[in-house]
C-alpha cells in the first residue's frame, strides 16, 4: 500500500486491532469478556462511545454472536471478539452467517485448550478455525497474523473480504500477539460512509420494495443442495484469489520450514540460525490459513529443491494436516509443537532441522 | 402460495380486507393453530401505527420458524433462542427501525433464557411477542419450560413430574420485575373478548417501542391442537382450565400507568424509593441501637445504685 501512514507508535496487539477496525470503518462491536483478549472489549467500550459506535457487553459469547448476525443483517460493518472457548460458543452463530451469506469480522485471541486448558497462548484452535467453525458446509476466511502490525493491517482488509464475499472473515491471532506491545503505524481512517452499503440489509422496505428476508432456513432438498453448491463455488474463488503466504529464504531452501502466527516468529529467528549453521532452510509462512496457500508449497517443490518440510506449531500439529493435504507423499514431513502456553524454541527447532539434514545425508528418511 | 382477493364489483363494497400488515402468503400452521390470530393482531397494529415499512421482525425456531413469509416487512431468521439478541443487534444499527420477535415458550424460556432476561434488562427497545402454548410445537410435542404440571408430552409421558422437571415458567411475571421492562402483559386469544384485549395490548407494546420506553413484551396463551390430541374447541376450554389460574391475564408492568414516561424515569424513581426506604431502615436500625444502649447504662446504674445501698446498710 502507498498511501501515507502515520508516525509508529507503541500498542498491544489486543488494542491495534481494535483500534485499526474502527479505522475501517467499523461503528459495531459485541463482546464478551473473557483473557486474554480483554484489552480488545475494554478498548472498544472506550472508543465506539466517541466515534458515534455501538458497544454492547452480551450475556455471552452466544448472544454476542447472534448481535453480530441481527447488526450483519441490518447492513453494520460488524466485529465481535473472544478467545478459544469463547470462540467455541460462537461455532452455532458462525455457522448462521455462513448459512445466511452475512459478513462479519471475528478474532480470536488464541488460548490453551482442551476444556479451561490456559490462558496462555496456543495455535491450538487451527482445525476448529479452518475445517469446522460450526455445524453445516461453510467456511471461513482464516487470517493469521504474526506481528503487531499484521493484527492492524489484517482487519482492515478481512472486513473488505468479508463484504466481497459475503461470508464471516476470522483473525486467528494468541494471547503472544494479543498481549505483546509492539510498534504499529495504524491503517488510514476510513469513512463509515464509504464502506459498502448492502442493498440486502434489512433495514424496512420504507413502503418503496417488497419485504425482503435473511434466512439460512432450506426446507426443500434441492434448493438446500444449490445454495451449499453456490456457496461453494465462491469459495473456490477465494481459494483461486486469497492465498497468501510470506516466502523466507526459499530460493535455494532445502529444508522448508512451514509456520504461522506466533510460531512463525521464532520459526524464522531457527531459519536465520540454521543459514547461519549452513543448512538450507526456507520458511512459508500462510499470511491466511483458509484459503490455504497450497499454491506455494506446490511451486517450491516443482522447483525441486526442496527436501522437506518442517511444521512448527504451538499444537499438537493440527496446520500439518493441510501441509500433508498439499504434498501429498512427495516429500517427507517432520514437525516440531509446543503446547501448553510455550512457544517454540530456535535452538530446539534448528535441533530439527539438524535431524532432517542428517537423514538427508544418509538418503533416507 | 399467495391467495388474492378479487376486486369488488360496482355493486359490492369492501367492509374487511385483510391486513396490510401481512403478506398474501397463506398460513402453514395447524388447524385451529392460534399463531393465525396472532399474526394478524401483530400485522394490524403495524398497519395501524403505520410503521409496516420501518419494521424488522425476528423470527424464531420452532413452528413460527416460517413466520418470515406472512409478516409484510423485513424479516430475519435468528437462531434457536437468539431471537433477542439478533432483535439488538439489528436495532442498536438502526435504533430507528421497529425491531420486534416473535418466539415460543421453548425458544425464549428454556434455550433463550438468558438472551431474554438480558435484552429486557438492558431495557432493548424492542418489543417481544411470546407465544405460551405449554409445548414445543415443531419437533412434535416435547415438554416445555411452561408445561403444565402433570401435563402429557413427548418427553413427560407419565405428565409433568414436578420432583423430576421442576415448575413451569411464569415468563411477564419475572420480566416485570426488571427496571429495562416498560410494559409486560398476558394476554389469550381464545374468544373475541380476548382477541379484542390482546389486539390492544400488541399495539400498546408497539407503540412503547415507537415512543422509546424501553423493552414491551406481551405474553399470548395459545393452544396447540395438534401436538395437545385435543381438537381446537377441547384445547381452548383446556387451556382456560388449565393454564388460566397458573398463568393469569392481565397487565404485569405498564410504566406509563405508573405515571412514567420511560424506563430512566421509573428506575431512577424506584431506587430513589429503595434509597428512602434504606435509610429509614438504617434509622431504624440506630435508633434501636441507641435505645438497647440506654437500657445497658439504665440498667448499670439501677445495679450500681443496688449495690451502693447494700454496701451502705
Amino acid at each position: 500500500m502507498s498511501e501515507v501512514r502515520e508516525p509508529k507508535r507503541l500498542m498491544k496487539g489486543n488494542e491495534a486491532v481494535a483500534e485499526a477496525a474502527i479505522r475501517a470503518g467499523c461503528r459495531t462491536y459485541f463482546g464478551y469478556p473473557i483473557t486474554p483478549q480483554n484489552e480488545l472489549a475494554a478498548y472498544m467500550s472506550k472508543r465506539m462511545p466517541q466515534v458515534d459506535g455501538v458497544f454492547v457487553q452480551a450475556e455471552s459469547e452466544t448472544s454476542a454472536i447472534n448481535m453480530v448476525y441481527g447488526a450483519s443483517a441490518a447492513g453494520a460493518r460488524v466485529l465481535t471478539s473472544s478467545s478459544s472457548p469463547g470462540v467455541a460458543l460462537k461455532a452455532e452463530g458462525l455457522s448462521y452467517l455462513a448459512g445466511a451469506d452475512l459478513p462479519s469480522v471475528i478474532i480470536n485471541i488464541q488460548r490453551g485448550g482442551p476444556g479451561l486448558g490456559t490462558i496462555q497462548p496456543s495455535q491450538g484452535d487451527y482445525f476448529m478455525s479452518t475445517k469446522a467453525p460450526g455445524h453445516g458446509d461453510f467456511k471461513c476466511l482464516v487470517y493469521a497474523p504474526a506481528t503487531v502490525q499484521e493484527m492492524a493491517d489484517m482487519v482492515g482488509d478481512a472486513f473488505e473480504k468479508a463484504d466481497q464475499y459475503r461470508m464471516p472473515a476470522l483473525i486467528l491471532s494468541d494471547g503472544l500477539l494479543g498481549q505483546m506491545m509492539e510498534p504499529v503505524a495504524l491503517p488510514p481512517i476510513k469513512d463509515p460512509a464509504d464502506c459498502p452499503q448492502h442493498d440486502w440489509a434489512m433495514t424496512g422496505t420504507k413502503g418503496e420494495r417488497a419485504p425482503m428476508e435473511i434466512n439460512s432456513l432450506q426446507l426443500y432438498p434441492e434448493e438446500l443442495e444449490a445454495a451449499n453448491t453456490e456457496r461453494y463455488a465462491r469459495y473456490d474463488v477465494v481459494k483461486a484469489n486469497e492465498q497468501a503466504a510470506e516466502l523466507y529464504q526459499t530460493q535455494d531452501a532445502e529444508i522448508i520450514v512451514v509456520a504461522y502466527g506466533a510460531s512463525a516468529r521464532t520459526a524464522k529467528s531457527a531459519v536465520d540460525l540454521a543459514r547461519d549453521a549452513g543448512i538450507k532452510a526456507g520458511m512459508v509462512r500462510p499470511l491466511l490459513v483458509w484459503p490455504y496457500p497450497d499454491d506455494s508449497i506446490n511451486d517450491l517443490i516443482e522447483a525441486g529443491k526442496v527436501k522437506g518440510f518442517l511444521t512448527v506449531e504451538m499444537s499438537m500439529g493440527q496446520m500439518v494436516e493441510d501441509v500433508r493435504l498439499v504434498v501429498n507423499g512427495r516429500l517427507p514431513i517432520d514437525s516440531y509443537n509446543r503446547t501448553g502456553g510455550l512457544v517454540p524454541d530456535p535452538q530446539a527447532i534448528l535441533a530439527k532441522m539438524n535431524e532432517m539434514q542428517a537423514q538427508f545425508a544418509e538418503g533416507g528418511v | 402460495m399467495a391467495r388474492t382477493m378479487p376486486a369488488p364489483k360496482d355493486n359490492e363494497k369492501v367492509v374487511f380486507e385483510r391486513t396490510k400488515g401481512l403478506t398474501d402468503t397463506a398460513f402453514t400452521y395447524c388447524a385451529g393453530c392460534m399463531h393465525g390470530t396472532v399474526h394478524r393482531l401483530i400485522g394490524e397494529s403495524l398497519e395501524a401505527l403505520q410503521v409496516t415499512g420501518s419494521t424488522v421482525g425476528v423470527a424464531p425456531v420452532g413452528c413460527s420458524v416460517t413466520a418470515t413469509n406472512f409478516f409484510n416487512c423485513d424479516m430475519v431468521q435468528a437462531s434457536h433462542g437468539r431471537a433477542a439478541a439478533v432483535a439488538t443487534g439489528i436495532k442498536r444499527v438502526n435504533p430507528n427501525n421497529i425491531v420486534f420477535s416473535y418466539q415460543g415458550d421453548g425458544d425464549l424460556a428454556a434455550i433463550g433464557t438468558a438472551e431474554s432476561v438480558h435484552a429486557a434488562a438492558r431495557g432493548e427497545h424492542i418489543t417481544v411477542i411470546f407465544i405460551n402454548n405449554a409445548i414445543y410445537g415443531m419437533t412434535g410435542g416435547q415438554m416445555a419450560p411452561t408445561t403444565m404440571p402433570g401435563q402429557i408430552t413427548q418427553t413427560s409421558p407419565y405428565g409433568r413430574i414436578i420432583a423430576q422437571d421442576g415448575y413451569p415458567l411464569r415468563v411477564v411475571e419475572m420480566l416485570s420485575t426488571l427496571d429495562g421492562v416498560a410494559y409486560a402483559e398476558r394476554v389469550s386469544v381464545d374468544t373475541p373478548k380476548n382477541i379484542r384485549a390482546a389486539k390492544r395490548a400488541v399495539r400498546k407494546a408497539f407503540e412503547y417501542q415507537r415512543d422509546k420506553r424501553g423493552y414491551s413484551i406481551v405474553e399470548v396463551l395459545c393452544t396447540c391442537p395438534t401436538n395437545w390430541g385435543l381438537n381446537p374447541l377441547d384445547s381452548a376450554d383446556w387451556m382456560r382450565k388449565n393454564m388460566f389460574p397458573y398463568y393469569p391475564l392481565g397487565v404485569y408492568r405498564d410504566i406509563k400507568a405508573e405515571g412514567f414516561e420511560n424506563i430512566v424515569d421509573a428506575a431512577a424513581a424506584k431506587l430513589e424509593d429503595q434509597k428512602a426506604a434504606y435509610a429509614a431502615q438504617v434509622e431504624a436500625e440506630l435508633a434501636r441501637e441507641i435505645a438497647k444502649e440506654e437500657r445497658k447504662a439504665s440498667m448499670k446504674a439501677d445495679i450500681a445504685e443496688a449495690a451502693d445501698s447494700k454496701g451502705g446498710a
